[in-house]
């Protein structure tokens, strides 16, 4: 078992997960039996080699995917027993994404891109756009509001896609590769930003890296192979 | 509001394609409403038919004459209360392309039949003293240039010879539905040129027409006419205006069936075209779908996406075909002249363009919509590495 080593509270804990898949008629296991645990604030790491199961573990946890068997505690909620209209609600009101390729609609300038999580929110108008405003102060892009992902660098739209992932003051923020598709002095720009987040907002992030120094950023590295957490090790 | 930003946006993101979209969608509903528009004029005769008349006619067929006395014993009939007669003259004015129905008709009682002919009193009455005068349409007059005094030479086919008139009325119609494409004359002046030519074909009608009193009793009295001339040498047929008419209208039945089929058939292809267009549509933004899902949106979201965006592109490209279809409509109709009576883009067909053309966005979005709604999160995100 995986323990937060914080002393803060659990805000993840998930027990025996297991997740598999059928293809013509075979099982195909993906996640063997896992139990972790992620502390309120804490900054982890998910490594592991392509096909470990660290990304499909991360989908478990954000909630856009759903285990075979086994229990995923999020903030007091499993979210395993959860409808899809529930889980849908719960993702919006808990969880931020960052995705290696940004995600962001092309078609809607970095303060629509932002400001759309927020349209599932009782927000007016106006609380919103004071929001959108500042995440992206927090993000450092001010300046670029008005312009539309073509219009950014890759760094930009990471940051874009950070703001987005903030704005509605999630507990969770999880990050796919979130440096993956950027250059070495972008990606530090990012994991700088991803710090920031977990020290000065208290956010508590879960990241899946390929990159050893972008997982060294982490507070704790995690290892899968094999659809099984092998060792865990404070970045 | 964000939704209707998004919407726009999207619906535009490729200029080309979707300006393609919207020129066949505008191409097909403004065919679908001209189709539409020649079915309905050739319908147009019954349309503007008066419930209160009925048309007596040979039994044999509408080319066997009636006598002329049985202009007094249908005044006599019960529920009667006008009798008039016309005989189709069938003339030609200068080339057989000018075609134009023209009726030898009785002026006092046709006139005080069809009130839908609304001539000023002066030009009725110089018509009325006049039996070499005629009487038009606004319709054909304007389309031939014609004035008040004018000659009008008919080179007549059934009934040999030239044939002057002299214009003493045109009549506007009290409505749109109101046939303006035709030439009366008097029934009296091709009767006696009749008796000097042919002596058997005197005292000739075409087809007798009778004003009633109760448009509900219209079977009961044709009934009674049809009976009062039974076993006689020249049996009748009588039945109502709109009737009448549409014995001329079943003769080409087919082509009007064959018109409305294509009518439809255009609608289907530019569904289907829509159709691959909102596939390609939603095939290429799985991955911003499925964002949108991860992030909290519901199915029904991404419904409204899709359904939305391809509602706006339909009612655009629809309106379009609809504003073009009456200049279009108009073009028409000066192009084939008098052919059609009345040639009017009506407000059903309009609504029908409207409904066709968010038909056509409803039903090409629905397949698309339904399936961007059910994929699967994890799938999606993946589609974008």
């Amino acid at each position: 078992m995986s323990e937060a080593p914080s002393a803060a509270p659990p805000l993840i804990r998930i027990r025996h997960l297991s997740k598999g898949y059928v293809r013509g008629g075979q099982a195909i296991p993906v996640l063997l039996d896992i139990d972790l645990t992620v502390a309120q604030g804490e900054f982890i790491a998910m490594m592991g080699p392509s096909g470990s199961g660290k990304s499909t573990l991360l989908n478990l946890i954000a909630g856009i995917d759903k285990p075979s068997s086994g229990t995923i505690e999020i903030g007091g909620v499993d979210i395993a027993g959860l409808g899809e209209g529930a889980l849908a609600d719960w993702r919006a009101a808990n969880v931020g994404f960052i995705f290696q390729f940004y995600n962001l609609l092309p078609v809607l300038s970095a303060f629509d891109n932002v400001e759309l999580p927020l349209l599932l929110t009782g927000l007016s108008a106006k609380q919103r756009h004071q929001r959108v405003a500042a995440v992206l102060d927090l993000v450092g892009l001010t300046d670029r509001a008005d312009h539309y992902p073509s219009e950014l660098s890759g760094g930009q739209q990471q940051r874009v896609a950070i703001a987005r992932a903030v704005v509605t003051d999630p507990q969770l923020i999880v990050a796919d590769e979130p440096t993956g598709d950027l250059d070495r002095a972008t990606g530090g720009e990012v994991l700088s930003l991803l710090d920031q987040l977990v020290h000065e907002l208290g956010k508590t992030i879960v990241m899946v890296t390929h990159d050893p120094k972008a997982a060294a950023r982490a507070g704790r590295v995690v290892h899968l192979e094999k659809g099984v957490l092998v060792d865990e090790a404070p970045a | 509001m964000f939704l209707l930003k998004l919407l726009l946006k999207n619906a535009f993101r490729h200029k080309l394609r979707t300006g393609l979209t919207m020129v066949g969608l505008v191409v097909a509903i403004c065919a679908f409403g001209l189709l539409r528009t020649i079915v309905d004029a050739w319908y147009a005769g019954v349309e503007g038919s008066s419930s209160t008349r009925l048309i007596v006619r040979s039994n044999i067929s509408l080319t066997f004459a009636l006598p002329l006395n049985y202009a007094q014993r249908l005044r006599a009939v019960e529920g009667v209360q006008q009798v008039s007669w016309a005989n189709w003259f069938g003339g030609v004015y200068i080339t057989e392309r000018n075609f134009f129905p023209q009726f030898a008709v009785e002026p006092a009682s046709y006139l005080a039949l069809y009130p839908e002919y609304r001539i000023p009193d002066a030009q009725k009455l110089a018509f009325y003293r006049d039996r070499q005068g005629a009487v038009v349409g606004r319709k054909l007059a304007d389309k031939f240039g014609w004035k008040l005094g004018d000659q009008i030479p008919l080179r007549g086919t059934l009934y040999p010879g030239t044939w002057a008139f002299t214009l003493r009325g045109i009549w506007d119609g009290a409505d749109a539905k109101t046939d303006e494409s035709q030439l009366l004359f008097h029934w009296g002046l091709l009767n006696e040129s009749v008796r000097q030519r042919v002596k058997g074909r005197v005292d000739a009608v075409g087809v007798y027409i009778a004003g009633i009193d109760e448009p509900n009793n219209a079977a009961l009295i044709a009934q009674r006419v049809d009976k009062l001339f039974a076993n006689s040498l020249a049996e009748t047929l009588t039945e109502t205006e709109a009737a009448f008419q549409l014995s001329f209208v079943s003769m080409s039945e087919a082509i009007l069936v064959a018109v409305r089929a294509v009518s439809f058939i255009i609608v289907l292809i530019i569904m289907a075209v829509m159709a691959n267009t909102m596939s390609m549509t939603a095939r290429e933004r799985l991955a911003e779908y499925a964002t949108l899902k991860a992030l909290g949106f519901s199915p029904g979201f991404v419904v409204r996406l899709l359904l939305g965006e391809s509602l706006l592109i339909a009612a655009l490209g629809g309106l379009a075909g609809l504003l073009l279809t009456l200049p279009l409509a108009s073009a028409f109709r000066a192009a084939v002249g008098t052919l059609f009576p009345v040639f009017q883009v009506s407000p059903l067909t309009m609504l029908l363009q409207v409904l066709a053309a968010l038909g056509v966005g409803a039903v090409a979005a629905a397949w698309p919509a339904w399936r961007m709604s059910r994929i699967d999160i994890v799938a999606g995100l993946r589609h974008v590495g």
